[in-house]
């Protein structure tokens, strides 16, 4: 153990997230996107918007001539910041108490709610304003404010659309990407109560709406409380770094007397400088822009400018679980660009409810069963780590490099593992004809005896393929329900003994023919 | 669902927060990653920086020109001037704007055209109060070409951040020296006083939160107008001489069309 823990103490382990936190789905992944497929609205609204974000996002990456050099870069940083994150925790702590805000540390998903729940209601906030945050969303912070009786007004446009619906965020930049137009209009019709009827579903007269029904709770802010998020969180200088679209980031940032930032433990970023990588990669990677249209960055308090009180709150909630996964820990270098959601053909298909957690695609398919660990082999986050092709286009969009396939990869085998370890399975035909394979493979005669004869077989069988098989069969049951078995070829072994005997043949009566060995060879040599 | 209630994480007694997430993270961390551990001086620098050539070499109309076609990309409004037409490229900006507030660092030559009231702010004006301003008119500290950025910081040439986020119309002067190529040197200028609140602007608010289809104008100022100050024109000779120093300048705008 480490040395740095107290003798007498209970040696502390990293811990997997609070069960409250809204990273477990409720089933598994293949029965939610089962259900979610059917929806003919979803898949439409899907393909639409991750199709259009894919092309913009191509077209600006494709106009940086070092956008390699950079990931690599990015992709260094954070490994450097995993590496050394308790140190630079501590000297982000430093640098922020010495700009004149105040930290703190929250274990888990309760304790970061009770640490903002306090903050509010010790400055009588009523309402606050929220600024689009995942880690807040991963926390439940708004249920948990609620449960004070304090209202926390979503300000960013999609969580706003969330919010009114009573839904959930489905994308990680987008979080009403499954909604369209048309029904975006309805869920403003339903819920603004001052909003002219004749309201067209046009975007920008939506956003209008959004903007009227924000702006005087910008303008009054009436608790004088916001809470954000953050996307980096500087070491050297304490500077927090928050980057949007639409400005509500900084009204929240500047108007309000006091601002509580919740972030994630593995925000941090070594030194100021380092922005110039993180700057370029996630604009272009996120919303397909050169830049996003603001970026506000603040450190501690300023007098005259902005909060005159400033809180931050550092989280841990699973994040010690998944760096103590050396093969897994590369899951909390994420910057929450999105880009790996937009280019997942599961994903488009099967939308960000199905994988039940606040982080979706294939970044959460690694990230949410780490953090919340898996239980037994019914656990819903046991399925995520399946829940992708491998097909490798989110690897190659990270703006970290982030090997999510090789992840995903081996969350299967821990699963794998861990389900033959307990509950005796696959103990089941599988195992028993994998281990007859491992008989016969381990035994070059018999070996060579099994394959021949499966030659011999095949050739009293008709067609290319053998059919379905039978589900009784007990070999791999339903493999063939959406695959072609291929009839077994003759071995090489007996093919290389036709081969030499005909060689053989030919050199003694000089006739070059063809060798005369299965029929699939023949259409070859013809084709 | 799961055959048994997830376990609650485990908070050791006698433990600050602090102390209990360090100690899981250096637990975490006993298990190395198998190959060495990144130092900042591993990170692979090889990217154009502050001061890669092309930062430092390429002429610098040629940079205010990729700037004013990047801003105009996000659909904001260009101003293409000199010093001594600043104050007629400013009026023209705020045109039709009632009233206009200024950080009390703006130079009054910048004003001396604008038929709208002007008003100096002194810090004291609340949101409401900036509400019912028409347009707020500032300098900038930094405007990088590449992405289009204007980079304020908070103090009296950009004014407070209040300022420059609740009027529906923001006009910003950039000077030909505030112009550089790329985000490396947006940021090292930055750098020089990293405490400072900044904030970074490229274009007008923005959503694309609707089927993913951007929208100007949601909480932010919904107009943005760049008045972008070129050195004066050199006096023209009576023959028309070919331009040597744009002629002789590194041809780097490619990259960056």
């Amino acid at each position: 153990m480490s040395a740095t823990v107290n003798l007498g103490m209970p040696a502390v382990r990293p811990q997997h997230a609070s069960p409250s936190s809204t990273l477990r789905g409720t089933r598994g992944f293949p029965d939610a996107a089962r259900e979610e497929l059917t929806d003919e609205v979803l898949r439409g609204n899907l393909r639409h918007a991750t199709t259009t974000i894919q092309a913009k996002r191509a077209g600006v990456v494709r106009e940086v001539r070092d956008w390699q050099k950079l990931r690599n870069a990015g992709s260094a940083l954070k490994w450097q910041v995993t590496d050394h994150l308790p140190e630079l925790l501590e000297q982000l702590e430093e640098s922020v108490t010495a700009a004149g805000g105040t930290v703190h540390w929250a274990r888990d998903a309760e304790e970061a709610g009770e640490i903002v729940t306090s903050l509010a209601i010790e400055r009588g906030a009523r309402e606050i304003l929220k600024v689009k945050s995942m880690a807040t969303q991963e926390i439940a912070l708004n249920e948990t404010l609620e449960h004070a009786g304090i209202r926390a007004i979503e300000t960013d446009l999609a969580e706003l659309i969330v919010q009114l619906a009573g839904d959930t965020p489905s994308h990680i930049l987008v979080p009403a990407i499954h909604r369209n137009r048309a029904q975006i209009r309805e869920i403003f019709l339903a819920s603004m109560p001052d909003l002219d009827p004749s309201i067209t579903d046009d975007p920008a007269e939506l956003a209008g709406a959004a903007r009227r029904y924000l702006r005087e709770k910008f303008l009054d802010s009436p608790g004088s409380v916001a809470v954000s998020g953050a996307n980096f969180a500087v070491a050297d200088t304490g500077t927090l770094v928050v980057v949007e679209s639409e400005g509500n980031g900084r009204m929240c940032l500047t108007l309000p007397r006091t601002l509580i930032s919740v972030v994630g433990i593995e925000k941090v970023v070594p030194s100021f400088q380092d922005l110039e990588v993180f700057l370029q990669l996630l604009p272009r990677s996120s919303t397909g822009e050169r830049m996003n249209p603001y970026t506000t960055l603040f450190t501690g308090v300023r007098e005259g400018d902005g909060p005159q009180e400033f809180h931050l709150v550092l989280l841990d909630n699973g994040r010690s679980a998944v760096l103590e996964d050396p093969d897994g820990r590369s899951a909390l270098h994420c910057i929450r660009c999105s880009a790996c959601l937009n280019v997942c053909p599961v994903y488009a298909r099967a939308g960000g409810h199905a994988y039940g957690s606040t982080y979706p695609g294939p970044i959460g398919a690694i990230l949410s069963p780490q953090m919340t660990g898996v239980q037994d082999a019914e656990d819903p986050s046991a399925t995520l780590p399946y829940a992708s092709s491998l097909c490798g286009a989110c690897y190659d969009v990270c703006p970290v490099k982030i090997d999510i396939p090789a992840i995903l990869v081996h969350l299967r085998a821990k699963d794998v593992d861990r389900r033959r370890g307990t509950r005796g399975e696959f103990h089941g035909a599988w195992d028993v004809s994998m281990k007859g394979a491992s008989r016969l493979m381990s035994s070059p005669r018999a070996y060579d005896i099994a394959v021949r004869s499966a030659g011999t077989l095949a050739k009293v069988m008709p067609g290319k393929n053998i059919g379905t098989l039978p589900h009784a069969l007990p070999i791999v049951p339903g493999w063939t329900d959406h695959r072609d078995l291929p009839k077994p070829g003759p071995s090489f072994r007996s093919w290389w003994d036709q081969h030499e005997k005909q060689r053989a043949a030919g050199s003694a009566s000089g006739a070059g023919a063809a060798p005369a060995t299965g029929g699939d060879e023949q259409q070859e040599d013809q084709a | 669902m799961s055959t048994r209630p997830a376990a609650r994480p485990v908070r050791t007694p006698g433990l600050s927060a602090k102390e209990e997430i360090m100690a899981r993270l250096r637990a975490a961390l006993d298990v190395p990653r198998r190959d060495a551990v990144t130092e900042a001086a591993d990170v692979p620098r090889d990217y154009q920086r502050a001061d890669d050539r092309q930062e430092v070499s390429t002429d610098p109309a040629k940079v205010r020109d990729v700037l004013a076609q990047r801003i105009a990309d996000y659909r904001a409004t260009v101003h293409r001037t000199t010093p001594s037409q600043l104050p007629a490229a400013i009026a023209e900006a705020l045109d039709g704007a009632g009233s206009v507030i200024v950080p009390p660092g703006v130079p009054e030559g910048w004003t001396a055209q604008v038929a709208a009231t002007v008003q100096v702010d002194d810090g004291t004006p609340g949101p409401r109060e900036l509400d019912v301003i028409d347009a707020v008119l500032t300098g900038c500290h930094t405007a990088i070409a590449v992405t289009g950025t204007l980079v304020l910081r908070s103090d009296d040439l950009s004014g407070r951040r209040a300022l420059t986020l609740v009027p529906d119309r923001h006009v910003v002067v950039v000077q030909a020296d505030q112009v550089v190529l790329g985000v490396p040197k947006g940021i090292e200028r930055m750098g020089e006083d990293p405490a400072s609140p900044w904030t970074l602007i490229s274009g007008p608010s923005a959503t694309s939160d609707i089927e993913l289809e951007r929208v100007e104008g949601v909480h932010g100022p919904r107009q943005l107008h760049v008045v972008l100050v070129d050195p004066e024109p050199e006096p023209e000779p009576d023959s028309p001489a070919p331009d040597g120093t744009s002629a002789s300048a590194p041809t780097s705008q490619e990259t960056y069309r």
